[in-house]
């Protein structure tokens, strides 16, 4: 029987519970926000003891079906004061969905000084103090780990940003090959901080494993979902072999590259940041091109690169983080972008929100456009030990902007804004305003239809058609965010007609459940206002909807863009 | 005019075997899908056509000095 384990850690207790019926049928993002908004009281304070860190994996995540491994990570955001849901792959969520753990529920705040560490086994959850660990980067503690409990453990790490509760921290979770994914965006690291727990170590030892309500419709289904992955050229072709950073390219040619913090659309160095490079570069060093993030992706988006000396220097190295350091920063030595990655891997850091953070640092004045070194010195020796200038910076653009008195800070919801101009990509500005998350690229990814020619074409650079572009792909997205399953089935879902309902179905023989379609779209909607109706709660309006005023101010080369809807024409994206 | 001088560029594994960019001479006003098929691509193949930052369609004509930017269908996120 699949449960929910509860830590309350003001009076270090656990308790495993059973799953009230009204979340049966909900997993991942669906999970993680229902049970924030029944829980957490709106107003609280993000790192207070009112707030909970909840994670579930998907409905579909266990299972054998492709890229269904993601764990979403769930709380009020201490950056952006509203709801945060972010997922992941790496091992946990497989490992959770096998012992029945629908949810985890972490609550309270302990009162002393100490630390913590979670352990999830087969019985449920403890809670034991920790010393040892403390302050050392998330490789380290993966290493310690491993030594310690196995090869096997699966981990859930925050790093010394998450310790320090800086609103960039992020949470770690240890992929296949001993390296981490993260739940990026959001500050979830500074949420785990608050509540003392370095990290979770995870045994899936005598698992029960998954029950599946009808095991040849199963596999029925799962055999079309695999073939429309793989039938897809994005998600058959392009991604495993360029990553995500084959957009470098395809941005600078639309004029949509944010370059040297959001001034221009084009950046003149993008043929040495680009997935092109990129991947000759992985290939010539002995690298791994492709590379899963958990067991059982089919897509294989991420890639292992190495350092000139043919050593392991990053992996996930993705077209955000290259774009932030990169065009955003005028970095245009990969080398340097992927040793800062791999230290913000390290201490625990969103790199897109860093990215941003150092682009309006350098707006600012305090380091030099384009230095690749002094960004990496700054982490290490700033940030990583929590100097003044490092606590600035690792709390984000929005920080970094108020602190050193710049207007021109790309955030929306205090969130920093991702690698799509909004001006020369408008589908994308409408997600960056009203996704309850703030700015956040995933969360409706109009770049498909707006640039790849996914899902059909609206035009990029005109306002029809981006309000409702922009719906639907939020509604597709969160209802595709409580499957398990990772946003690049987003791809052939969009053009290949079998790939949705085969996933329906999977979830169908699941759990013995007749969803349809519309019941999938009903989902996506709730949880969307669900959302929304914390914010408001919270304090946020639609006021908070909104781009910062210097979008709709400076044009963008080489289009000469602005943003330019109405306040009416934005907040038409919640009439449904 | 006798012909036109057209920027063109590849992505991706469009690439290989071919060039990265090169400027080459057309008659004036030639189609993108001649372009493309005088390349020696399917039209199939074409994700993304761009002319001069903006997509076009096939038929699209190309006038002097275009950039024209082909990209096979690839994607992230
Ligand atoms: S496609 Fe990429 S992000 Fe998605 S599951 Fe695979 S490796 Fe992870």
């Amino acid at each position: 029987m699949d449960k929910i384990l509860r830590v309350n850690m003001t009076d270090l207790t656990t308790v495993v519970e059973e799953v009230p019926a009204e979340w049966a049928g909900l997993g991942g993002r669906a999970l993680t926000s229902t049970i924030v908004v029944k829980e957490v009281p709106p107003t609280c304070h993000a790192l207070g003891p009112n707030n909970k860190l909840v994670f579930a994996p998907g409905l579909l995540s266990g299972t054998a079906a492709s890229n269904s491994g993601r764990l979403s990570a769930g709380a009020k955001s201490p950056l952006t004061g509203g709801i945060k849901e972010s997922n992941v792959g790496g091992t946990a969520a497989q490992m959770f969905a096998r012992l029945g753990i629908k949810a985890l529920i972490v609550e309270g705040m302990p009162r002393g000084e100490g630390w913590y560490a979670l352990k999830v086994g087969r019985d449920g959850v403890t809670i034991e103090e920790e010393r040892g660990l403390l302050g050392l980067g998330n490789f380290a503690v993966i290493d310690a780990l491993q030594a310690l409990l196995g090869k096997k453990t699966g981990v859930i790490a925050i790093g010394p940003a998450g310790e320090m509760k800086l609103t960039s921290a992020n949470i770690s979770v240890k992929d296949p090959s001993g390296k981490i994914r993260s739940h990026g965006r959001g500050g979830l690291g500074a949420v785990m901080g608050s509540k003392r727990i370095k990290f979770i170590a995870i045994d899936d030892e005598g698992a029960p494993g998954i029950q599946m309500a009808d095991p040849e419709a199963f596999k029925r289904a799962s055999r079309i979902f695999t073939k429309a992955l793989m039938d897809h050229p994005v998600s058959g072709q392009g991604l495993p072999t360029y990553g995500t950073n084959v957009l470098v390219n395809i941005l600078h040619e639309a004029g949509g590259l944010p370059t040297r913090n959001f001034t221009h659309g084009q950046f003149d160095g993008h043929e040495q940041i680009c997935g092109e490079t990129m991947h000759d570069t992985i290939v010539a060093r002995g690298g791994k091109p492709r590379h899963g993030c958990h067991a059982g992706c089919v897509i294989q988006c991420s890639q292992v690169y190495h350092d000139k000396d043919g050593q392991y220097l990053t992996s996930g190295f993705e077209y955000e983080t290259i774009w932030g350091l990169g065009a955003n920063c005028l970095i245009s030595e990969l080398d340097d972008i992927a040793l800062a990655d791999n230290v913000m891997d390290d201490l625990g850091l969103d790199s897109i929100e860093t990215a941003v953070a150092f682009g309006v640092a350098m707006e600012a004045g305090i380091l030099p456009w384009g230095d690749g070194k002094e960004v990496v010195r700054i982490l290490r020796e700033e940030v990583g030990k929590g100097t003044a200038l490092g606590r600035v910076i690792g709390s984000g653009a929005g920080a970094v902007g108020r602190t050193y008195g710049v207007t021109r800070v790309p955030v929306v919801k205090n969130q920093a804004i991702p690698a799509y101009d909004p001006r020369s990509v408008k589908g994308i500005g409408i997600t960056y305003c009203t996704s309850p998350m703030g700015a956040d690229h995933t969360a409706g990814y109009t770049i498909a239809t707006n640039i790849l020619n996914v899902g059909g074409q609206v035009d990029p650079l005109k306002k029809e058609g981006q309000v409702e572009l922009s719906r639907n792909l939020q509604i597709a997205t969160a209802a595709v965010d409580s499957t398990g399953m990772c946003i690049f089935i987003a791809f052939p879902a969009l053009d290949i007609p079998e790939c949705l309902p085969a996933l329906i179905d999977m979830i169908n023989a699941r759990f013995g459940a007749k969803l349809t379609g519309d019941d999938v779209t009903g989902l996506g909607k709730n949880v969307l206002k669900l959302e929304r109706a914390f914010n408001l709660a919270a304090g946020l309006t639609s006021a908070d909807d909104r781009l910062p005023e210097f979008f709709c101010s400076d044009p963008v080369t080489p289009h000469q863009a602005v943003w330019d809807f109405t306040n009416e024409e934005i907040d038409a994206f919640w009439d449904f | 005019m006798a012909s036109i001088t057209v920027t063109i560029k590849l992505f991706a594994h469009f690439r290989n075997g071919r060039f990265k960019e090169a400027d080459h001479q057309f008659p004036p006003g030639v189609a993108c899908r001649d372009v493309i098929l005088g390349l020696g691509f399917r039209l199939g193949e074409m994700g993304i056509v761009m002319v001069n930052g903006q997509h076009a369609p096939l038929d699209h004509p190309l006038s002097e000095r275009d950039t024209l930017a082909l990209f096979p269908l690839v994607g992230g996120g």
